[in-house]
């Protein structure tokens, strides 16, 4: 089991790891219990959507757009199909929440989004499951398999007249197929590549059908919130940042996993429940929000509260609360050399600024990684990265440059130290000793 | 309507258009790369990155659509520097070596890059190497690092061709362009992605380094092949045709050219070329200078007149012949005496002439095809026969136009059709009275008369439906509907249909001047083009047709040239048939190489100029007639120029013939009874349809320019006790050929297709005549 600490939990309540989460696990833990109430009150989706608001639910996936908001774009007076998905394709460096959610509490996105279908008038959902995790993708398909039974999916859920169909859609394991638009293009079974929007999925989506795409995270909370009440849902967190949320720790801590701790909890605090900095160093720099979100210098990060509001005012973002953790063991170079890698690999080739851009700064930090690096290079870095981004047709763009950009601009010795030097102003035995595996002899 | 402004300038636009529609409105120029006026928008070259006012960040211009009192510069600062950023990410893994290039000087990432490229490259690693490809004769794939991914050519074939041959596979970096694995690009359209690909990574197989696009010179002509009368720009460097490219005309081709019109060009350098008049001495062909040439014609053929009467002569002119050829012919001919004159070479009923209201045509516009409801088009192989004609259905099907059609094999149209119906060639006629009952019972009206016992079927219902809904509905009639042997019926059930539905009705014409021919009338009063062989002559006058290739039964056509006296060949090629039963042949220009007139279907005259001087010592066939009516003392010949001829055919200065008219005086017909035994399907196989695309050199690599098979549906060819693959016998009459038997579930049960217009058919009968076939 990788969810390994929680204060006061929601989504991982009284999960032990192994087979809690049946559907008869679920429903001892008061699963479904949400659903049943909104069908057996027949609470209308205005009411059900006014709750969400009031939560402030934030989208788990890495933007935090409000949820509620979200749900109320979608058309109403839209005559013929709309579709609820859920984007489980988590392929974020850094990032692992959603595939123990999927694991351990399926029920819980399956409730979650029979509710969204509910309150946006969606008789159909689709799962997209990252396609490199398949024993996820076998389990929700399990649990589906179980709902449907219990006549919670389907047609005339629980005799209410309700209709929810869901179905589980694997992809292979492109990290773009995570944009919303690319994901959408990818169910409908071709490449994915981001859409250029306007129009947004709530207008023209899946099928050219009006679409809202929720995170598995967010779609979980869901019946944690119409249990507790969006007040309730929201005080658990902090104001503008309602409830809990999962953290993937990764890095150079002594318990790396998945913790659950309400927004606006110290880092420290969760530095502390992940078992402190291995090895008892220091903390060099943490990247909070998943390998996007630009990086933050460790003395600032201590400084932080785990909520939307206090990461972006240290100039980085929460995003899909993926915390990697970096001590003074590590060459910051090396780093971005892996994550622009990452991105160069990743981008779709569609769009010009991201297709060439990003190759370009894997280029020029592999370069300087390797001892080629010119003085030059770093403004040269900083021009790319501004012609990317804003400019390309999705976020990946940004993404890439963000990290460039921040990486340099806290650890620009480190950089001017590798182009003076050609070498690394960590020692390469000392950066073996800090992966854990080797002793250092300095 | 919107107001917006423009780089300081106040512009209105429609809702819903985007920047780069106002942008054009003012006349700003905007950079782009993936944008296309025709193509969907893909926003992915990020060149069009425009200001607008209150945007964060920069805007793409092509899919940004405007807004009400928004402020847009296409060139501040802003602007300049997100293009300049594009510009230096096409170029980092660009080739920088334009002087080798073969698009070099007519490219527009070098055109762009004058304006928004850096002097100097900050990127200094090495340059993206993609391995070429093969994709067929036509477009080459040869440098395939100079793609900047615009996938300009994949929309092309998902939204023009209807077929998406070509795609963007990997990602990142290492995009690529290219077919599904082994697989080759065969859309009759492919030759469009060489104009569309704005850079040298798509170029023209047969042209790539002959010339570079400063040394042509470009002169305006029109297509010779199809009824669309495409517009064409002839590029010309030492007297030759080196390329041949669409000359945009919205009304008429769009900015598309079939790789038909695009490719024939290089059949005007065929070594095949006649370039000298020929006089048959002692059973051979030999060179001899014009004045012998036309004197040695005109004796013979005042012989003719005089021992055998003026209607031993009969004269048949290829319907790709100009109008002023074709009145010229038949004036000459009426003029020896005789009235057996024909355009109309595949033609088999002709119990219409004579019934003719006036000349039959398209029916409508081609430019109001778009606006249509719905459309029927009978008894075609719509892609194969009109490519740009069948482009636009495919548009309108799109659309939400009902796009249906009757036809002798249910080839793949690419068109998403409201509904189909395939018969054997002898019960088209059934099944188009089966919709015109479906219409009449729909109606509530009375059944026309010989419709009485037809019961329509689920599909011609659906069709009746389509016709019925729509308010401009439109009935097309194709090759096959005139060429097979019910073309009367299928014509006077056209027009009782389109009388019971208020849709218009017409014939989409096999030729560029299949219109023309009537206007010409170089009509039959005696034989027809048919007649005229079946009943053989002692001498014939042949203009541009190859009978062998060109005739409805090449048969009697060949039989009938070998036992007359006389024979005359008017064409711009000799070939090896014509050695056998030519006794004269005389060179005459191809379509390049004199001025004319051709007349689309729509009815519209398209005259033009030559591009080129006529190659040795061939002359204009106009010319060429003008002098043997001199020789041959017949009044009215002395013209001077080809535009005297048109003015005398046409008023001077129409835009479009008038006469157009396919109303008949006849009622619907009793149907026959559709017949027993094995029916032959012949369709006119793109690359064989006329003299020129036979010289084709790189249109016969394609996979359209393979040899016929006979082919037939599994069950078919179980009931022959014929298996997939074997070798076959196929008689008709006299003759046989011998070819391969394939099985084709789109042929229907008791058919063979077999094609007409290649050399291994020739010796076959009619085009839609009964057939035999046995195991060789």
């Amino acid at each position: 089991m990788a969810i390994l600490g929680a204060i006061n939990p929601m989504l991982t309540v009284g999960l032990d790891g192994n087979n809690a989460w049946r559907l008869e696990d679920y429903l001892g833990r008061g699963g479904y219990s949400a659903l049943k109430r909104i069908l057996a009150e027949k609470m209308t989706p205005d009411q059900v959507i006014a709750e969400v608001k009031k939560s402030v639910l934030r989208g788990r996936g890495g933007a935090g757009f409000p949820t509620g908001l979200k749900w109320s774009f979608m058309p109403r007076s839209f005559a013929g199909d709309k579709y609820v998905v859920c984007n489980s394709d988590e392929g974020e460096p850094g990032t692992f929440k959603d595939r123990d959610i999927l694991l351990f509490n399926p029920h819980s996105v399956i409730e979650g989004m029979i509710i969204a279908g509910y309150a946006m008038g969606a008789a159909r959902g689709y799962n997209y499951i990252h396609g490199e995790v398949w024993e996820v993708y076998t389990r929700f398909e399990e649990a589906l398999a179980e709902a449907r039974a219990a006549g919670l999916l389907g047609k005339n859920i629980l005799a209410s007249g309700v209709d929810f169909e869901l179905f589980a859609h694997h992809g292979y394991g492109a990290y773009i197929c995570g944009e919303e638009t690319a994901l959408l293009e990818s169910i409908e079974g071709k490449k994915g590549q981001p859409r250029y929007k306007p129009p947004f999925p709530a207008s023209v989506g899946l099928y050219g059908k009006p679409t809202t795409i929720n995170n598995t995270e967010t779609f979980a909370a869901i019946p944690f919130i119409m249990n507790l009440g969006g007040e309730a849902y929201l005080e658990a967190g902090k104001p503008n940042n309602g409830g809990t949320k999962l953290f993937s720790i990764s890095g150079h801590v002594n318990r790396p996993g998945n913790y659950e701790i309400p927004l606006g909890t110290p880092f420290s605090t969760l530095l502390e429940m992940a078992g402190g900095m291995r090895g008892g160093r220091k903390l060099k720099g943490c990247i909070p929000g998943g390998s996007s979100s630009p990086v933050v210098p460790g003395e600032i990060m201590m400084g932080c509260t785990m909520d939307y509001d206090s990461i972006s005012k240290a100039g980085s973002m929460l995003g899909s609360g993926a915390v990697i953790v970096m001590d003074e063991t590590t060459c910051m170079v090396k780093a971005l050399e892996r994550l622009s890698f990452f991105y160069y690999e990743e981008s779709c080739g569609q769009c010009t600024p991201c297709r060439e851009g990003t190759n370009w700064l894997y280029k020029i930090v592999h370069r300087i990684e390797n001892g080629q690096g010119r003085p030059e290079d770093l403004d040269l870095l900083g021009r790319v990265t501004t012609n990317i981004m804003g400019r390309t047709i999705c976020a990946l763009g940004d993404a890439a440059s963000m990290p460039v950009q921040s990486f340099v601009k806290h650890f620009r010795d480190e950089f001017a130290y590798h182009i003076e030097h050609k070498k690394c102003l960590v020692p390469p035995d000392v950066q073996r000793a800090g992966s854990g595996f080797f002793k250092a002899t300095v | 309507m919107l107001d917006i402004e423009i780089d300081g300038k106040q512009v209105q636009v429609e809702a819903g258009s985007t920047i780069m529609d106002a942008a054009q409105l003012v006349g700003a120029y905007i950079p782009h790369f993936c944008y296309h006026k025709k193509l969907s928008i893909a926003a992915s070259c990020r060149m069009c990155l425009v200001h607008v006012e209150k945007a964060p960040k920069p805007m793409p211009a092509c899919a940004t659509p405007v807004t009400a009192g928004m402020k847009v510069f296409t060139h501040s600062e802003l602007a300049v520097t997100a293009q300049k950023g594009v510009m230096e990410f096409l170029l980092i893994n660009h080739p920088l070596d334009c002087p080798i290039c073969d698009q070099g000087g007519e490219c527009q990432l070098q055109d762009l890059a004058v304006g928004y490229g850096g002097s100097a490259s900050r990127y200094e690693e090495a340059k993206r190497v993609v391995f070429h490809k093969e994709i067929g004769p036509l477009v080459s794939m040869q440098e395939m690092a100079r793609c900047i991914h615009c996938t300009r050519c994949v929309r092309f074939g998902q939204e023009i061709a209807g077929v998406m041959e070509l795609g963007m596979a990997n990602r990142n970096m290492h995009s690529e362009i290219q077919t599904f694995v082994g697989r080759t690009v065969d859309s009759e359209l492919s030759g469009n992605m060489i104009d569309l690909c704005p850079v040298g990574a798509l170029t023209s197989k047969p042209f790539r380094y002959s010339a570079r696009s400063w040394e042509l010179s470009r002169r305006k002509s029109v297509s010779p092949h199809d009824s669309i009368g495409s517009n064409l720009t002839v590029q010309i460097k030492n007297n030759r045709v080196m390329r041949v490219l669409p000359r945009e005309d919205e009304d008429i081709n769009e900015c598309w050219l079939s790789d038909k019109d695009r490719f024939s060009y290089e059949a005007l350098n065929s070594t095949e070329r006649l370039q000298k008049p020929m006089i048959r001495v002692d059973g051979a062909l030999r060179e001899v200078d014009w004045n012998v040439a036309l004197d040695y014609v005109s004796h013979a053929l005042k012989d003719v007149a005089a021992t055998h009467g003026g209607e031993a002569i009969a004269a048949l002119a290829s319907p790709h012949s100009t109008l002023e050829e074709l009145y010229l012919l038949q004036k000459l001919t009426r003029g020896l005496g005789s009235g057996n004159v024909d355009f109309r070479p595949r033609r088999r009923d002709f119990s219409t002439d004579g019934k003719l209201a006036g000349t039959p045509w398209l029916g409508l516009k081609l430019s109001e095809i778009k606006n249509l409801d719905s459309a029927l088009i009978i008894g075609s192989f719509l892609r194969k026969d009109h490519p740009l004609f069948a482009q636009r259905l495919r548009q309108l099907a799109k659309k939400s136009g009902k796009v249906s059609l009757i036809s002798v094999t249910s080839d793949d149209s690419l068109i998403k059709l409201h509904s189909s119906i395939t018969v054997a060639p002898a019960e088209l006629a059934v099944a188009l009275g089966g919709v015109v009952k479906a219409v009449a019972q729909l109606k509530s009206v009375p059944v026309p008369l010989g419709l009485e016992s037809l019961e329509p079927c689920a599909a011609s219902k659906l069709i009746a439906e389509a016709l019925l809904a729509g308010e401009k509905n439109a009935i097309f009639l194709g090759n096959v509907a005139e060429q097979c042997a019910q073309a009367a019926q299928l014509h006077s059930l056209a027009a009782e249909l389109a009388s019971l539905t208020g849709a218009s009705f017409g014939f989409i014409g096999e030729a560029a001047n299949s219109v023309g021919g009537y206007v010409a009338q170089a009509l039959p009063t005696a034989l027809n083009a048919y007649e005229m062989f079946v009943q053989p002559r002692k001498a014939y006058i042949l203009l541009g047709v190859e009978p062998e290739l060109d005739c409805q039964n090449p048969q009697h056509a060949v039989a009938a040239l070998k036992q007359a006296a006389l024979v005359v060949m008017l064409s711009p090629f000799k070939n090896d048939a014509a050695l056998d039963y030519a006794d004269v042949l005389l060179p005459v220009a191809p379509f390049s190489e004199t001025s004319g007139s051709y007349v689309n279907s729509e009815g519209r005259l398209q005259s033009f100029s030559g591009v080129c001087r006529p190659l040795g010592d061939t002359r204009p066939a106009w010319k060429v007639l003008r002098v043997l009516g001199n020789v041959l003392a017949i009044p009215g010949f002395d013209y001077e120029s080809s535009e005297q001829i048109r003015d005398e055919i046409v008023l001077p200065g129409s835009r479009f013939v008038g006469g157009l008219d396919n109303a008949i005086r006849s009622d619907v017909s009793v149907l026959d009874a559709a017949s027993d035994g094995l029916q032959r399907i012949a369709d006119v196989p793109i690359y064989f349809a006329d003299p020129l695309v036979r010289r084709g050199l790189a249109l016969q690599l394609t996979r359209d320019a393979a040899v016929p098979s006979a082919r037939m549906c599994a069950a078919m060819l179980a009931q022959l006790g014929i298996t997939d693959g074997a070798h076959v016998r196929v008689r008709q009459g006299e003759g046989e050929a011998q070819l391969t038997a394939r099985v084709d579930e789109t042929v229907p049960l008791n058919c063979v297709r077999v094609a007409a217009a290649h050399a291994s058919t020739a010796g076959l009968g009619d085009m839609f005549g009964m057939i035999h076939v046995e195991r060789a």
